[in-house]
């Protein structure tokens, strides 16, 4: 079955949703590529989505993975273009559109008034990523403890990620 | 213009554990193509748009160093390495995912997003909520999308309308002449 199409059309529409970051998507992207499409279950989104936190470079290039398994590698290819592409356009054009509106009263108002809007979106995707990850205890001690660290010292997160990934082994595995 | 692209690919492969640093370290103080100011007028444009902050950044860069091209060969350039990993990785966990030693190891990692994303949201309300009013619409954005089942647009579009307006610049303007 040819999924390239559907995944142009859903990662495009994802794109748009990135508001304040990749995870402001993440309620949607569970509705459409779990629920509507089954390209992977919701499990295997989660951990994508938390391995990709490893990676460098934009967080969300967990995206190519979802793309490979729907359809290869040009399914890969596409759900980069789809995902990157609107942004992208949209962005180059109001960022020349913006220098111009530097003393238009509404600039600071949009500013001001989507930034809740978008740290609630972030926080949104968070629980309903917490719903799938956090299953006991254990899990919520190992996000509670990440938590505590990163606002108290300066530290890689990735570092955190992979310490977490032994924390994972020694705890779950050994049990 | 491979000078561009280079770097940006340089960022795109090192910048573990998010990109804004490696940014500003590889931008501002090695190549200096920008001034501090112009980046944190670039990140706040980021920031409101749609679009990581990353490849937000890597298009507004680019374009001001070479025009579309320049976007262009930016956001290649920190796309590349991250897509080429995880296109791996997707593979590889497809193959081993659901070996037991691996299936403890993402129930660790999956844990430690949560506390990742947790802590971006803390320091991002910190950063840029002022008032009650600001976590009610927070609140509300987080009501509507977990609890009512509202699309994220909808959520989006209706408190974000809210919240523009609320911070109209008439009030604005108020506000800052109470001061």
């Amino acid at each position: 079955m040819n999924q390239i199409p559907a995944l142009a059309r859903v990662f495009a529409y994802l794109s748009l949703l990135t508001v304040g970051g990749g995870m402001a998507a993440f309620p949607e992207m569970k509705i459409l590529t779990v629920e509507a499409h089954r390209w992977l279950t919701f499990p295997q989104l989660i951990h994508l989505y938390s391995v990709g936190q490893m990676a460098p470079g934009p967080n969300m290039m967990m995206i190519v993975s979802i793309g490979e398994w729907a359809g290869g590698f040009l399914g890969a290819l596409v759900t980069v273009v789809a995902f990157f592409g609107p942004t992208a356009l949209l962005t180059f054009v109001v960022a020349r559109l913006w220098k111009r509106l530097e003393d238009w009263p509404w600039r600071t108002s949009i500013q001001r008034g989507l930034a809740p809007v978008s740290i609630g979106l972030l926080l949104a995707g968070c629980f309903t990523m917490a719903k799938g990850a956090i299953a006991g205890l254990d899990a919520a001690t190992i996000a509670v403890v990440v938590l505590l660290i990163l606002l108290q010292y300066k530290i890689n997160p990735a570092l955190l990620v992979v310490a977490s990934a032994v924390v994972g082994v020694l705890v779950f595995k050994l049990k | 213009m491979l000078d561009v692209f280079l770097e940006f690919l340089v960022i795109g492969a090192t910048s573990f554990g998010g990109v804004v640093p490696y940014l500003r370290a590889a931008l501002v103080t090695k190549r200096q193509w920008i001034d501090d100011k112009e980046f944190v007028e670039m990140l706040s444009i980021s920031q409101s748009l749609p679009g990581l902050n990353a490849t937000n950044m890597a298009i507004l860069v680019g374009e001001k160093l070479r025009g579309m091209v320049g976007s262009i060969v930016a956001i290649l350039g920190i796309c590349l390495p991250g897509g080429a990993l995880m296109y791996l990785v997707g593979m590889f966990y497809k193959m081993h995912g659901d070996h037991a030693w691996a299936t403890a190891a993402l129930k660790g990692v999956a844990a430690a997003a949560v506390g990742l994303i947790l802590s971006t949201v803390v320091q991002l309300s910190k950063k840029s909520l002022a008032g009650k009013f600001d976590f009610i619409f927070m609140a509300m954005t987080v009501l509507a999308v977990n609890r009512l089942h509202q699309s994220v647009p909808r959520a989006l579009i209706v408190v974000g309308i809210l919240g523009i307006l609320f911070h109209r610049p008439l009030r604005a303007q108020k506000a800052s002449a109470a001061r």
